[in-house]
């Protein structure tokens, strides 16, 4: 079973995220599930969405605690949020920067990382820099959680007529997502 | 084919299956987003009902409790200080029999003011002649609300029934749900045909007094009505087994067999005792988990036959007694075994209140005997024991 923590902030579309991946998940008749942190939402506070994919039904109604991925839509959030909390040893970064290798390993050091200018991608795919749906291609690339394709029915379902736009920008966070090995 | 659907769209659609008349209801905290996609279903044209949005929860209850009446299929859903504002109503409906059919998405109940997820709701409702159903995934809530609809419209019954649906931990989360067809759905499930409709061409009368000379009368034959509904339920259960192929049962049952400790429970929070089991299994240790599907009329027969030979029996509640010996389910069960002579070591755990995350761990704990509360506030003569209070 992979668990996946996703950081984010209301109105990013962390939950959007963790849906479409558990949706996309399900569609290879995988086992999965997607949630949101339970609580009022209040557009840009931090906030936090749980997904888990699993070959065998999953038998648990909690909170991720220790993830095998991070997900961090806003970088920005690090000023106030410790996104490696409870992760797991052998867990995944998966955070949308700028930055260089350098300063992401200094954030994140003996951790595997996958980063991507998910910002700039979706700024220039969607014309907004909601990232939610682009960093699913780097989640993706980081964790070969599910497969890109199966990801195609449940976006074209959710956004209709703005639906290639998006299977654009995770196709290209997909190729520009870089890793670094600890 | 498996939809990965969010539980409360999932609970909308088999609504929309049921191919319910009149869905009543109030749209604002506590609610959910069942009613919020029925609007938007009856609002497209999918689903020909009518939808009455009213001014409050007891309004909704008393709009079914009028289109029930007047022979509707009908729907609404609650939760928490909603299904309290209701409470008048739901005796009236149940009292009235009329097989009205409800979700109460369980939530806490104020004060402190809390919007997640426990049973104070449904437990302050338990006793008002409503036919309950507790569900642990999504796929059981879909198939429940089906089924609810049979179960309270057979003549033998005719009984509102409540689809209880855990706040949040269910109700929130995207999971894999098969949905049968409309035509599957349509043979299970045939038009209500009410015994008794308000009709100004056949008037009748509904609600009336009920003098002191028949008033037991009516509670006796309501009783009657409740308590045989359980052989309806099963046969129920039955027949949506033998047509879609998932097997129901009034009390589920984990890994009972050949377990002495057993852990009681309702609704969702059973799958994370099913994984507590499982680890224990892998250390060698025998536990069990026994579930109410049925919770109203209480199951007692099937119980008993479960936990006739169990040495411990843990019940887990997420609701707080308020100053009652113990939890609901409890006292429930202890007046069970003490009727039949049984007096098996019993414990009582009060957790996962407000939304409180239990983990698998906590049930490894009460089941090695070392799970704790941390406060140090002195309780005196506690017969439960509150899991997870810190100091």
């Amino acid at each position: 079973m992979i668990e996946v923590r996703f950081h984010g902030r209301g109105g990013q579309g962390a939950v959007t995220s963790a849906e479409l991946v558990a949706q996309a998940a399900i569609k290879q008749n995988l086992y999965a599930q997607a949630f949101p942190s339970f609580g009022p939402e209040r557009r840009g506070a931090p906030v936090q969405a749980y997904l888990r994919v699993s070959p065998t039904p999953i038998k648990l109604r909690s909170k991720v605690y220790h993830p095998d991925a991070v997900v961090i839509l806003d970088a920005t959030l690090l000023k106030t949020i410790n996104p490696a909390e409870g992760i797991k040893d052998d867990a995944v970064i998966v955070i949308n920067s700028n930055k260089d290798e350098e300063e992401l390993i200094k954030l994140f050091p003996k951790l595997r990382i996958a980063y991507v200018d998910a910002s700039k991608i979706a700024k220039e795919e969607l014309g907004v820099s909601i990232t939610n749906t682009t960093m699913i291609g780097a989640l993706v690339k980081a964790t070969n959680i599910t497969e890109l394709e199966s990801l195609e029915g449940p976006v074209r379902e959710r956004f209709g007529i703005l639906a290639q736009r998006n299977i654009n920008a995770y196709t290209r966070a997909f190729k520009e997502t870089k890793v670094i090995n600890p | 084919m498996k939809k990965g659907v969010e539980v409360s769209v999932a609970a909308a659609l088999a609504v929309q299956l049921a191919r319910a008349e009149v869905i009543s209801a109030y749209p604002i905290t506590p609610q959910t987003h069942i009613v919020e996609y029925l609007s938007e279903l009856v609002a497209n044209g999918e689903l020909e009902a009518v939808y009455i949005n009213v001014e409050s929860e007891h309004s909704a209850m008393s709009a079914c409790c009028g289109a029930a009446a007047a022979g509707a299929r009908t729907f609404t859903s609650s939760s928490a200080q909603g299904l309290e504002l209701m409470h008048e109503m739901l005796y009236v409906v149940s009292g009235l029999r009329l097989p009205v059919v409800m979700t109460t998405v369980n939530r806490a109940l104020s004060s402190p003011l809390s919007i997640w997820g426990d049973h104070a709701d449904v437990m302050a409702a338990r006793d008002t002649g409503w036919i309950m159903l507790f569900c642990e995934n999504g796929q059981e809530v879909v198939d429940s609300l089906i089924m609810a609809y049979r179960i309270g419209e057979d003549r033998r019954v005719l009984l509102p029934v409540m689809v209880n649906v855990d706040g949040f931990s269910l109700s929130h989360v995207i999971e894999p749900i098969e949905f049968p067809s409309q035509e599957e759905v349509d043979r299970f499930l045939p038009p209500y045909q009410p015994l008794f409709s308000l009709h100004p061409d056949r008037p009748v009368t509904m609600g009336a007094y009920g003098m002191p000379e028949i008033y037991s009368e009516a509670k006796y034959a309501q009783e009657t009505a409740i308590i045989n509904s359980k052989d309806i339920v099963k046969e129920v259960f039955d027949d949506f087994a033998n047509r879609f192929g998932r097997r129901y049962n009034l009390v589920e049952t984990y890994n009972t067999e050949d377990a002495d400790f057993v852990f009681v429970a309702l609704g969702s929070i059973g799958e994370n005792i099913k994984s507590a089991i499982e680890e224990l299994k892998k250390e060698g240790k025998k536990a069990g988990l026994v579930q109410l599907r049925l919770y109203r009329p209480f199951p007692w027969k099937e119980l008993i036959d479960v936990l006739k030979d169990k040495k411990r029996i843990a019940v887990t509640e997420r609701a707080a007694p308020g100053g009652a010996l113990n939890g609901p389910l409890y006292t429930e069960i202890a007046t069970l075994l003490y009727n039949n002579g049984i007096s098996t070591k019993m414990e009582n755990y009060i957790l996962g209140l407000g939304g409180r995350d239990v983990m698998p761990e906590t049930f490894i704990d009460i089941y090695k005997g070392v799970a704790r509360e941390v406060s140090e506030v002195p309780t005196k003569e506690k017969n439960f024991m509150f899991i997870g209070v810190r100091g």
